[in-house]
Formats: structure tokens, sequence, C-alpha cells
């Protein structure tokens, strides 16, 4: 399998893959976990509150009388399903605009970029404000999924429409066209599996963005706070003021998992972005 | 003349145009299309804090709240009236600080957003780019290593976390910058010289996490590119004939490295606004970001459309700027 | 007495990424000398490691490129440095530009485009021998470039607003400035149209008659040898094949490569049938053992497959390396 192969390669000759390997790796177990949580994180007060980490409540347990680590598993599943919800979504319209754009050029392209661009220079959080402001209470982890998903695309597009730009100089596409096939099946089958490694990288990157996006909306109470994520964590943590409190466990515990999962994904994204970077693989099979 | 006009300035003005009728129009829709509807939220917001419950009153309110969220007409009819309110300039009454305009709480609380922004997004851009340039023409230097993994393991994480961190371990653990607010309270803003330092000192926690996090990006952008142009032909060249090691850095490398990091600090601005917003709610620091968080809490829904607008607008025009002053760096756009 | 020596230099560049490495021999054992006043043709086709040869030279080792072994040896009569291991500052300070200037290939990309020409100029003297007075400096350079036949305006002009041929004519008044011993040439016609091609060749000619340095002339373009060279090299494949005067190389090539390179040029008058050669040039990642030209030379025989031709002479300034010419015609 290439797959298990070019993992084994990375695991090998890239430190940036391993450390991603070892971070994500923690955070799936994290995942797993949730299913064989021993409390339900919905229900609150059914430990003892404020108590500091122990080998009992290994994260401590919080002023709403919750183990922190159980409530972090459902957390972070929560938080990587968000970002799986969005990023699917926003990467079909991010393909489908890219291939459109990029393939059909003319007046439909620059229509279709100057929407893609206003929508990269735009400031979304106001944005997002005002949608999740109006939501309030009607908001659950699914819609904000799929709001983020809606406005997640513009980058990706361009990255992906400028891919189809230089495939489509290439001799195998003019060729199809000559002989009479339909664009969209050149399209299909003969763009994808260049643009997917590219999709699969930015998935990465949305991926962060929509997670970090989530965490700020909960934070400003946007979201549906009843849904354990590690913005509703710290959601919660503020709201009983931990930090003044002294509970600093309830602020600690979100704050690492955060890192771990970011960094994580990060170091994946830019491991294998240097991966599928052109000029990497001319090095490795030689120009 | 003729071809910059055509070719540079005509397309970037109609790309700002395209940006502002496109977020305007968004921010029109959001509203209606929404299940909520904000009249009869705020009429039960009203009702519910316990006042006089008089029925003809009520549909009194519900009228003047209709009319001043411009919520009468046909939708056609609405959205040309809500051009034509924000062309005179006109947000409404904030609903909070009835009747204070909303625009005058934007006018009072943008300054120290952009203070804090600016600051900000100028030395973070400035540092980044430095020390980018720097890390790939000398890619043995271990401090530059060293920062190298710090940004990027600073970089992925999002704004309110590092803010977080910052918060607990500069004011909390090692209390040497205060913990929130742009000055204490008590005091009333002046130019006074104590007031400024007491300023910058609480304006410092806050400015160190946007550079923290921005100048990251500026870092692994500028070493990227300068890893490709230090191979470029003119710097080959340029070493071959002997010109002095700084002066390549500076005005070969660097020079020419910077006018991609010009246009993509136009395409961050969006990105940086919207972290300063949330810097200022983890800082309580007085901008736009805690006149929103207040809007939030006091379902101040004019004040939020007055906020998503004017940062649009704002950002939009910042980026719009930027690409006026490109050209003043870059020759081949100027004289086409 | 030779200005510039190369003896038996190996260069390869060598990269390697997730655990595959790659060597590429780009230049494989090569000697030849370099001697005043005169001007030395490099031929061959495009890869065969013409420009990392100069690389080389004109001190440009870098990354993923190394010299593995041989000697370059510049002397220019008061004193030898070995280009190989000399001191960068050393190199920047004495040899650079003073010495050994280089016009380099696609001329097109060296000028910096964010800076005007005058610049350029400044940049160069300041970091040598430093400016005293800005209006003598200008005065001096304004000279310089109409001496050479370019007009006082491209000074202020951006690289972007001037034509190729103008370009290349401004990198070679740049690499004459100091009147240096030795031009490296690098392609300097390539990519410029015929007519424009022969003003810039002229005007390097007048240059090297006027003060009598030494140009070494990099191209693939054998017809521009036959109007410049005094001297022709053809490389192939990381080596040497074929070396002598410029007639001798036109009128009696021993090498089956070069007379294939001779063959393919168009003649006035003359209609030849162009033979192409089979197959292309070969990946030097991994060359081919023995003669490198054998898996294409119409001729090739056995002992071609195995053994490496050694370098024979075959008069005094003629030298070859095939195995179908044998050596002591001295
Ligand atoms: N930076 C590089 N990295 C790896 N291989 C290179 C590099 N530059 C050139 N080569 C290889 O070295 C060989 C010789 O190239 P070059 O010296 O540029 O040839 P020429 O100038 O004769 O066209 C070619 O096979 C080329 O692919
Ligand atoms: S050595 Fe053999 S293969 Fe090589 S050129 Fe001579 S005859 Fe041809
Ligand atoms: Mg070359």
């Amino acid at each position: 399998m290439t797959i298990l192969r070019i993992i084994r390669d990375l695991l090998k000759y890239d430190s940036r893959f391993r450390l991603a390997f070892i971070f994500l790796s923690t955070i799936l177990i994290m995942m797993l976990l949730s299913l064989v949580s021993p409390y339900n994180p919905n229900k609150t007060f059914v430990v003892a509150m404020d108590t500091p980490p122990s080998l009992e409540h290994p994260f401590g347990t919080s002023s709403r009388g919750q183990d922190i680590f159980w409530w972090m598993t459902f957390a972070v599943r929560n938080s990587f399903l968000l970002g799986m919800v969005t990023a699917a979504l926003s990467r079909v319209i991010a393909i489908i605009v890219g291939l459109i754009a990029g393939y059909e050029g003319g007046w439909l392209d620059k229509v279709l970029m100057a929407i893609n661009d206003s929508f990269v220079v735009m400031p979304l959080l106001p944005i997002l404000i005002l949608l999740g402001f109006l939501l309030r209470g009607k908001m659950n982890f699914f819609t904000l999924g799929l709001i983020l998903g809606v406005f997640g695309w513009p980058w990706d597009a361009r990255l992906i429409r400028s891919q189809v730009l230089s495939l489509k100089e290439r001799a195998f596409t003019r060729t199809a066209v000559y002989s009479g096939t339909h664009p969209f099946w050149i399209t299909i089958h003969e763009h994808l599996p260049f643009v997917l490694p590219i999709v699969f990288a930015t998935t990465i990157n949305n991926m962060l963005w929509s997670i970090g996006m989530e965490v700020t909306l909960s934070v400003l109470g946007l979201s549906d706070v009843s849904t354990p994520t590690i913005g509703t964590a710290l959601f919660w943590a503020n709201q009983h003021g931990a930090l003044v409190a002294g509970v600093w466990w309830w602020i600690a515990a979100p704050t690492l998992i955060a890192i771990i999962l970011f960094l994580g994904l990060y170091l994946l994204f830019s491991s294998i972005n240097e991966y599928i970077d052109p000029r990497t693989r001319l090095r490795l099979i030689g120009g | 003349m003729r071809k910059f006009l055509l070719h540079y300035l005509l397309p970037r003005i109609a790309q700002y145009l395209t940006v502002i009728f496109i977020g305007i129009t968004v921010t029109f829709i959001i509203p209606r299309l929404s299940p909520t509807d904000p009249v009869e939220a705020q009429v039960s917001m009203i009702l519910s804090s316990g006042s006089a419950v008089d029925p003809e009153a009520i549909e009194h309110m519900r009228q003047a709240l209709t009319e001043m969220y411009g919520l009468s007409g046909s939708p056609l009819e609405q959205y040309i009236a809500f051009w034509g309110r924000l062309l005179r300039g006109d947000l409404g009454p904030s609903l909070s600080t009835f009747p204070t305009p909303v625009t005058r709480l934007i006018g009072q609380a943008l300054p120290w957003t952009l203070g804090l922004m600016l600051t900000a997004v100028i030395l973070s851009w400035i540092i980044g780019n430095v020390l980018g340039a720097l890390a790939s023409y000398y890619p043995k230097s271990k401090l530059i290593y060293a920062i190298d993994l710090m940004s990027q393991a600073v970089r992925p994480i999002p704004y309110y976390v590092v803010a977080l961190v910052l918060l607990v371990v500069f004011a909390y653990l090692i209390p040497i910058f205060p913990f929130s607010g742009a000055y204490p309270v008590g005091t009333r803003p002046s130019l006074t010289p104590s007031f400024v330092l007491i300023y910058l000192k609480h304006s410092a926690l806050p400015a160190l996490t946007l550079i923290l996090v921005g100048f990251g990006g500026w870092f692994i952008g500028m070493k990227s590119l300068t890893s490709n142009i230090i191979s470029e032909d003119y710097v080959v060249y340029a070493e071959t004939t002997g010109i002095k090691e700084r002066k390549i850095l500076t005005q070969y490398v660097m020079r020419n490295a910077m006018l991609p990091q010009i246009t993509g600090l136009g395409l961050s601005l969006g990105t940086v606004f919207s972290g300063a917003l949330i810097m200022e709610v983890v800082f309580q620091y007085p901008g736009m970001g805690m006149l929103t968080l207040q809007a939030i809490f006091r379902n101040d829904y004019s004040l939020i459309m007055g906020i998503a607008i004017y940062s649009i607008i704002g950002v939009a025009t910042s980026v719009f700027l930027m690409d006026l002053i490109y050209p003043l760096f870059d020759p081949r756009v100027r004289y086409q | 007495m030779a200005i510039l020596s190369v003896r038996d230099l190996r260069a390869y560049y060598r990269t390697e990424a997730y655990g595959i490495s790659r060597t590429v021999h780009a230049v494989d054992g090569v000697s030849f000398d370099l001697h005043p006043d005169e001007i030395y043709g490099v031929a061959g086709e495009s890869s065969c490691g013409k420009s990392t040869l100069i690389k080389v030279i004109s001190g440009n080792v870098k990354p993923p490129l190394k010299a593995y072994s041989g000697s370059v040896e510049y002397d220019n009569g008061l004193q030898k440095v070995d280009m190989l291991t000399i001191s960068p500052e050393e190199m920047r300070r004495n040899i650079r530009w003073k010495e050994i200037s280089y016009v380099m290939q696609g001329s097109m990309s060296v000028l910096n485009p964010v800076r005007k020409i005058i610049k350029t100029f400044e940049d160069i003297v300041e970091s040598h021998r430093g400016i005293q007075d800005k209006k003598v400096f200008r005065e001096q350079v304004e000279a310089h470039i109409n001496r050479l036949g370019l007009p006082t305006d491209v000074l202020n002009a951006y690289p972007h607003q001037l034509s190729g041929g103008m370009r290349q004519r401004v990198a070679i008044a740049l690499a004459t400035m100091f009147q240096p011993r030795l031009i490296i040439a690098d392609e300097p016609t390539t990519a410029l149209d015929v007519v424009v091609q022969r003003g810039v060749l002229q005007m390097l000619k007048e240059i090297q008659a006027e003060s009598k340095n030494t140009v070494l002339l990099v191209t693939h373009d054998m017809a521009v040898h036959a109007n410049v060279a005094d001297r022709v090299m053809i490389m192939y494949a990381g080596r040497i094949v074929e070396e002598a005067p410029t007639k001798t190389i036109f009128k009696s090539p021993l090498h089956p490569y070069t007379k294939h390179l001779i063959s393919s040029l168009p003649m006035i008058g003359v209609r030849t049938t162009k033979t192409s050669l089979r197959g292309s040039p070969p990946n030097l990642a991994n060359p081919p053992s023995g003669c490198r030209f054998h898996p294409r030379c119409p001729l090739a025989m056995e002992v071609c497959r195995t053994e490496i031709p050694e370098m024979v002479d075959v008069e005094s300034r003629h030298r070859v390396a095939c195995h179908l010419v044998k050596g002591g015609a001295l």
C-alpha cells in the first residue's frame, strides 16, 4: 500500500511527522476513551467539586462537579468532529468553485474569484458573531459546523484553482479536449487525482481554523454551551471564574489539550505539505 | 500610466467595491434568514424584565422597533433603505444604551483597537520579516533556530488560548503586567506622561500576544520566500560580483522577498482584526472587542450589526489602502 | 603560461529526501587550461554540465553542488590561488569582479528587478573600491557605458523597462567595469533574436580585442563558436570529448559527437541531411559506463561500453577522447 509506505517514510525521515503522530495518537486515544467514560458529560455534580488533579481524577474536578478528564474526552471528540464536518462541507464548495473557475475560465472565473477574494479579505469573526447572536439558543454543534463550512472555503478554492490552471496546460488535457470528452469528465478523471493531495493538506488546515473558531465563539457564549467542546470547557471555566477562584486545572486541562491538538494538526499539515511540494518531489525523482 | 490605471488600479477599485457590496449584503441577509425575529426577541426581553404590560404600548414598541431595524416594507425596499441609511452614516441607536447612536459607541471604542492593532501588526510584520530573512540567510544560527521553533509552536494555537496562557503566566504567576484593562479603574484617559505610561503598561500584554501570534506567520513566510530568493539569478549574480553580504541581504534578498509579504499584510488584516477582538475580551481592553462582548451580553442587536458593518468597511478600506501603497515598493507595477 | 588551469575536476549535485539520495555527476573529470588573450569556447548540448563547470570556476559552489576532487588554479602572474580552497572573503575582496567577472546565463533575470541600473553599478563599485564622490562616480559610469555604445538613459531605468538585448549589454558593461583578466560568459546570446545576438557578440569581441583579456564563452550554439571563439572545447555528459582551435574543430572534427554537432549546423547554400542522434542525453544521476556517448554513438564498439576512452593528443593543440582515435600523431 502506497499510503502505508508514505507514512512509514515520513515517520522515518521527518521529525515533525513523528511529533505530529505522537500528538494526534494522544488525541485519538482520548477520543476513543470517551466511549468508555464512567460519567455522563451532561450530568453535573456527579463528583466532588474543585478537587485538584489526583490519581482518581487526573485533571481534577470542576466547580460543576464534573470529572475534567472524562469530560475532556467528549470535548476533544466533539471539537474534532466539528472540524471534520466543517472541512467536509467547505472542501466540497472549495473543490467545486476551484475546478469550475480553473476549468471554465473567462468571465465565470472572474466573477467566482472576485467573490472568493472578497471572502478572503473580509473579517469573518464579526459576521460569525452576528450569526451566532441571532441563532443563540437555537445553535447546535452541527449547525455551527455547517455555518463554519459555508465560510471556510475561499482560501482553498483559490489554491485548487491555481493547481487546475497549471494542470490545464498539460498535454493530456488538450488531447482529451480534442477527442471530444466532456470537460466535466476531464476534470473528474484527470485533475482530481492531482488536486486530491492538496485537498488533503488543506483539510487539516481548515480543521485548525474551524476548531479555533469554535473556541472563540464558545468563549463568547455564542455556541451551544451544553455540548462539551474545547471551547465550551473554557466557557464554563470562565463562567465560574476558575482562574480567580484558584481552580487552575479547569483552565489548564483544555488549554493543554488544545495545544496538543493544534500542534499535532499543524505539524501534520506542514510535514505533508512539504512531502507533496513539487520541488521536493523533483528532488526525489530528479528533474 | 494608462496601463497602470487599467491593469492595476481599476481592478483593485472594483475588488474593493465588491468586498463592501458582498459584506454588507451578507450582513443584510443574515438577520432576515435567521429563525429569530430580532423585534420579537427584543419585545419579549423587555417584557420579561418585568415592566408594566400594556398591550397598546407593546404594539407601539413593536412598530417602532420594526421601523428602527429597517424591517418594514418588501425585502427590496428594506435593502434599498438599508443602503440609504448606511450611506448617511446612520446605524441607528444602540438598544442597551438607548438612545446613544451606535456610531458614537463604535467611535469611542475604535481608537483603542486601532492603536493596539496597528502597533501589533507593524511590529510583528517587521520583526517577523527581519528574523525570517536572517533565518534563511544564516541557517546555522542556534538563536534563530530557537526562534523558529517557538514561532512554529505558537502559530497554530488560537489567539484565545495564547492570550490565556500569557495572561496566566505574566499577570498571575509572575505578575509583571496588570491583569486587565487599558488603564486602572478610576483614572481618566488623558495625554499626560503618567497616563501614557500606565496605558503602555496595560497594553503591553495584549500587544505582546498579538505580536507573538502574528510574527510567526511572517517569519515562516519570509523564511521560505528568502530561501527561494537566494537562489534567484539576481542574488547569485550579486554574490558573484562581490557585492558586500549585508547589502545583498537587505537590497537584493529582503527587498524582493518583502513584496509578497506586503500583499500578504493586506490579506491578513481581517484575521488580525478578529484576533484583536478576542485579545480585548481576554484582557478586558476597552476597544471593539469589549464592545462586542457587551453587545452580546446586553442583547444589543443594532450594536452588533453596526460592529459587523464597521469591521467589514474598515478592513476592506485598509486592504485597499495597502493596494494603493504597494506600487511604491514595486517599480514593475509602477511603470508598466 | 595559463591564466586558469583546471585539473581533473569533479563536481556533483547530491540531494537527499526521505531516504532517497541522488548524485548528479554534472562535471566528472575535466581538465583544461585558459591562456591570456583568447576566446575559449565551451560547447555541448543542454544539461551536459557547462553551467556547473562555470559555477565551480567562478566560485559559486553551493549545496547541493559540491566539488569532490581536482583543482582550479587561477594565476594572474603575481599570485596563484586555488579557487576551491580560497576563503569566501578573500575571494570576494581580491578575485571577484576585479580579476574574474561573469556574464550569467539568463541575464534577463540577473538584474535586481526593484533597483535602478545605476544602483547595481553603485553597489559593485561601492563594495570593491568605495565611492567618494557620487557625481564623479556617475560620470565614470556614463563614460564607460557610452564607450560600449549604450545610452546614458539606461542607468535610470529599471530592468523590466529594458529590452533583452539591452539588458545583456548592461550585463557586459557591468562585467567589464574593472577590466578583469578573465570574463566568463554563460550563454550570453541565448534567448536573443539573431540581429541582437550579433550585436552582443560584436560587443564582446571588441572588448576582448581592446583589453586583451581572456573570455570563457559557454554556449550550446556552434554557430556562435564558429564566429567568435579561438579555441573550442566540446563537453558531453560531464566530460570533455574534444578540444581544438576553432578552425580544426570545424574542419576536421575527430569525435563522433563533435561531428554530429557540426553536421547539424545549418550552412548557407549547402543542403545537408541532418543526422539526428538516436536516444536522448544521458541521465547524469546514472551515467552510462565506459564512453558516456556509447548508447547514442553510431560507431560504438564493444570496448566503448566498458572502458572509458582516455584523452589523447592528436596534434599539439588538439585532443580527443574516443577509442577510435589513437594518439601519437605528435
Ligand atoms: N541545483 C541542481 N540540483 C540538482 N541537479 C542540478 C542542479 N543544477 C543542475 N543540475 C543538473 O546537472 C546537470 C548539468 O546541468 P548544467 O550544468 O546546468 O548543464 P548545461 O549548462 O550544460 O545545460 C543536469 O543534469 C542538471 O539537471
Ligand atoms: S569511444 Fe566509442 S562510443 Fe565513444 S565516441 Fe568513440 S566510438 Fe563512439
Ligand atoms: Mg547552462
